[in-house]
């Protein structure tokens, strides 16, 4: 082995990260081991301006069975069954190739999933671009979606969720979250605790080549205009066939009560996976370089601890089982060949030719050193407050710009590429309700919902807030299909730690989500930390992405966002003080983002969406929507839209037609019902002290909207016109 | 009856098509690996949708030439009835069993999205119980599902009456609003000469449950079974 030194910042750390590896080895780590220790102290592996604030979040929950520090969340679903979830970022892959960046971090989310020993059932995608009428923002967006299109409809994984929302502020650092759920017996519940010393270690799935070296130093830096052309190698290219046979393989051989541990190779490949598995564990573990499987020749030894090739996983398995382990990825036409085993000694050895090439303790690797990064409130935040004067536009124009916008607009265009039945499951269709709705014939007629929210503007405005309002939104879009929440996974994308107003900003949104949750006794099971997210333009917008996962006891009487029947009565409810402070429309129509957001008055919201469950659950609902951007008109436009139904609306008054037609305010839905279940409607809502305002009927083939009760229109538009507003994504993207 | 689904690596609503037909219609199910040799003791067989090997050459392409498919091809020339789904579509016209192939969609794109098709030939085992121009709605999901046949051969399968759907609008009307991927003349399936191998873009199996948005594929499945039945009890009349 070479003693020829090599500079820490070659590899990503400081010269006090430098001599911390020393304390640890107690000696010089050898170039080798400095690269291994350069991703794994990488902030994408280790966590290390996060873990601390991570800290805030609660997992506790009486369903709990996994809770983070494990390749994913895990609930229990009742009836021995349970739900595995984790939402991840694959945000500077995609920028640089937004194809295969988009494709391998689904593979990768499922393989989490997979870990856990669950199927995986569904995914979710959580999407941000710059405008679409920039050429490169939407070849970004064409191409990722492309990407999620191309990997999870080969392998055979509904993609039923997701949010598509543009702005400036994500121009060059375009955000693509997924998240996968699977589902899992409590019995077969995988963990990725290595054990057992003289146990084989097994690598299975595809070979190692030299893709995606260093890709997690990659994702912890920024990017610049140069990135597209150079760090194309750094973005590993996705195999959906090897990972359809990877997730049926890997289900058969967790079936063999053989596997004592298992875990994904994504981020700092088999260095990740070995060291991390033998740190939970607590024991040591020994690989032979000359057993791994090569895809190319002459590769280094440092290349193949770091290659992040896919559709590979790392496994732990009893010595008695390892040759019918190997015979079912033999079956499924993949490898599985034993490269080293489990040691009971301390250290985690690499040979090379029988000679050790890296002995080193596995916590050193796998536990980053802790940072408590500064944090100072952004200079112009009070500044933006402020609410500046706002125009009164016309409010037709105004409406069917908001309903083109992509936040708003239908996602027709994405979900149609998306096969979102395969497994035979999916009940309310992407778009069709506010949330995804799954059976779960196991647990018949039980079933899951699925949403994910995130809001870059509120979130610069006020991350505490922000981050508030996501969750609270996400638990509001459960409501709406009859869903209780069960628990939440986030992906929080932030520019540099090292930023103390984008620290500050995390800090804050975290503290958020916290509040949140407690407020609505939902845990937080995992989640995902992306910095660094910078551009030439600067930080990301702010974004907590949220994904919350619900249970309907009966998914028969679940309910759609679309109007159904003419002649029904339309409600808005929920407290009516709408406000252009933040707004959707202050920044879709007046091109601003000003003002500070609303915050959630968590015990009101709780009441409001105890409301709207049980009226879905007991079937009195036609539709249920709940109003976000664009305010009360924009979610009676979207129902109309989405039902193909016209309606004639009087909204409450306000001191101005747009604050009462496109203002905002959290806890507000849009329902509608028979007129025969009014009585009934009104009583709950009543015993919960929740403000009811009954806005119309639907009906006609227009829609017509007043802000006030003089009984002038002041939106009056056919519904083709709308429709096809509402459908604008599809001719551009 | 006892049901054979296909699966082939990469094969993804075998686990769709193995519950409805057993599940939801209570037939034995065999799951019939790709490399197997023999169909013995099956009543009729399924290929399900999915990217067999990855489809990364032509869709079904790889798939057609498959060990099993030998054992596919003699179990079709004894009359046995074959029904290929989306994938399983594909595969036969690769594996020349039908006539026809696939091009991308016109669009270019995968489409997943909620259809009506038409009923043009009732001569299958799958659309017996079915009457000429009945309105069925059913889900597609492929990327490759743009049907096409040369002229003069399109005109024989015509007349020959072997077009068994055609894409149309909930009216049952056969135009170009209605076609979702571009197939010449609306063409959503096809079938063989003698009738017992079928094949169709669209997902019966996922339109086998009313919760989940239509129960219309389930008729294809009742009708073969029937078929079967009368099949069985004639044999055993006789």
């Amino acid at each position: 082995m070479t003693t020829a030194t090599l500079a820490p910042e070659s590899v990503g750390l400081t010269r006090e990260e430098y001599e911390e590896i020393r304390r640890r080895l107690g000696r010089d780590p050898s170039p080798l081991e400095l690269r291994m220790f350069g991703v794994m102290w990488s902030e994408h592996c280790g966590y290390k301006h996060s873990k601390l604030t991570l800290q805030l979040l609660p997992t506790d929950s009486p369903r709990l069975l996994q809770g983070p520090g494990e390749n994913a969340g895990v609930l229990d679903i009742g009836g021995g069954w349970a739900v595995a979830f984790k939402m991840e970022s694959h945000n500077h892959p995609s920028a640089v190739d937004p194809f295969n960046g988009a494709a391998t971090g689904v593979g990768g989310i499922i393989r989490d999933i997979l870990a856990m020993g669950a199927r995986p059932i569904a995914l979710v995608d959580s999407l941000r671009f710059g405008p679409l009428h920039e050429t490169r923002s939407r070849r970004q967006a064409a191409g990722v979606i492309a990407g999620i299109a191309a990997y999870g409809n080969c392998v055979g994984i509904p993609t039923v969720a997701g949010e598509l929302v543009t702005d400036p502020g994500y121009r060059g650092t375009p955000l693509v979250n997924v998240a996968c759920v699977g589902l899992v017996r409590h019995r077969e519940l995988a963990r990725s605790r290595a054990a057992g010393p003289g146990n084989p270690v097994m690598l299975v799935g595809a070979r190692t080549g030299r893709d995606g070296i260093g890709g997690a130093a990659f994702a912890s830096e920024e990017l610049d205009t140069a990135s597209e052309r150079e760090d194309r190698a750094s973005v590993q290219i996705g195999d959906p066939f090897a990972g359809k046979l990877l997730i049926e393989a890997t289900v058969d051989a967790l079936r063999t009560g053989g596997v004592v541990a298992v875990q994904d190779l994504g981020a700092a490949g088999l260095t990740c996976a070995s060291s991390e598995m033998a740190a939970r564990g607590g024991v040591g573990m020994r690989l032979e370089l000359e057993l791994v499987p090569l895809r190319e020749e002459e590769m280094r030894p440092d290349e193949i601890l770091l290659s992040e090739s896919q559709e590979r996983m790392l496994l732990v398995v009893m010595p008695e089982a390892a040759e019918r382990v190997a015979s079912i990825y033999c079956r499924w036409g993949l490898r599985a060949d034993v490269v080293g085993e489990v040691t009971g000694g301390p250290l985690l050895t690499v040979l090379r030719a029988g000679a050790p090439i890296v002995s080193l303790p596995p916590y050193a690797l796998a536990e980053a050193p802790v940072y408590r990064p500064a944090a100072r409130e952004p200079e112009t935040l009070h500044a933006r407050w402020a609410m500046p004067e706002v125009s009164q536009t016309d409010p037709a124009q105004a409406l069917l710009a908001l309903l083109a916008a992509p936040a708003v607009a239908v996602k027709r265009v994405a979900f149609e590429q998306y096969d979102h039945m395969v497994q035979v499951r999916t009940v309310v269709a992407p778009g069709a309700g506010d949330a995804a709705v799954l059976r779960l014939p196991e647990l018949s007629p039980k079933g899951l919902a699925l949403v994910c929210d995130g809001d870059g503007r509120l979130t610069s405005l006020d991350p505490y807030r922000g981050a508030r309002r996501a969750v609270a939104e996400a638990a509001a879009n459960l409501a709406c299909v009859g869903a209780t929440p069960l628990g939440l996974t986030d992906c929080l994308n932030f520019g540099s730690p090292e930023n103390p107003e984008v620290f500050w900003t995390f800090r804050q949104a975290v503290t958020g989500i916290a509040d949140a949750c407690r407020a609505m006794k939902i845990p937080v099971v995992g989640g995902n930390v992306s910095f660094y997210n910078e551009s030439p333009d600067g930080p990301v917008l702010p974004t907590p992405v949220i994904t919350m996962v619900g249970v309907l006891e009966d998914v028969s009487s679940t309910c759609g966002a679309g109007f159904r029947r003419a002649d029904d009565m339309i409600i808005l409810i929920g407290k009516t003080d709408p406000d252009l402070a933040a707004s959707f429309y202050v920044s879709a129509v007046h091109g601003m983002h000003a003002g500070r957001p609303a915050d959630v008055d968590f015990d009101a919201h709780q009441r409001v969406l105890a409301v709207v469950r049980d009226a879905v659950a007991r079937g009195w609902l036609s539709s249920a929507h709940d109003c976000s951007e664009g305010g009360a008109a924009i979610a009676v436009a979207e129902c109309a839209a989405l039902g193909g139904l016209g309606a004639e609306v009087i909204l409450p008054a306000a001191p101005r037609a747009d604050i009462a037609l496109f203002g905002e305010a959290p806890s507000r839905f849009v329902l509608s019902l028979p007129e025969h279940r009014l009585r009934d409607f009104q009583a709950l809502a009543a015993a919960r002290s929740v403000p009811l305002t009954i806005l119309g009927r639907i009906g006609g083939d227009r829609l017509r909207l007043a802000a006030s009760t003089d009984h002038r229109w002041a939106i009056d538009l056919p519904l083709a016109e709308i429709a096809a507003a509402y459908d604008a994504l599809s001719s551009i993207l | 009856m006892r049901f054979g689904v296909v699966i082939f690596p990469a094969s993804n609503c075998d686990r769709d098509c193995v519950h409805v037909l057993r599940t939801v219609l209570g037939q034995e199910v065999e799951e019939v690996w790709h490399e197997e040799q023999s169909l013995d003791g099956l009543d009729a067989v399924v290929l399900p949708g999915g990217f067999a090997y990855g489809d990364y050459l032509r869709a079904g392409a790889v798939a057609a030439r498959a060990p099993v498919m030998a054992a596919v091809r003699a179990f079709a020339q004894v009359g046995g009835p074959v029904l290929g789904i989306c994938n399983g579509f594909q595969i036969l016209l690769e594996a020349g069993m039908l006539p026809g192939a696939m091009l991308r969609n016109a669009v270019l794109r995968f489409r997943c999205t909620m259809v009506h098709v038409r009923v043009e030939s009732t001569q299958t085992p799958f659309t017996r119980t079915l009457r000429e121009g009945q309105v069925l709605q059913m889900p597609i999901a492929h990327g490759e599902g743009n049907y096409f046949a040369p002229g003069s051969l399109l005109s024989t399968i015509e007349e020959a009456g072997q077009i068994v759907l055609r894409y149309c609008d909930a009216g049952g009307r056969v135009n170009h609003g209605a076609n979702p991927n571009g197939s010449v003349r609306n063409v959503a399936g096809v079938r063989n000469p003698a009738g017992n191998v079928v094949g169709l873009m669209p997902h019966p199996e996922r339109a086998s449950e009313d919760v989940l948005g239509s129960g219309d594929g389930r008729l294809l499945f009742e009708s073969v079974i029937m078929w079967l039945e009368t099949r069985k009890r004639s044999l055993v009349g006789a």
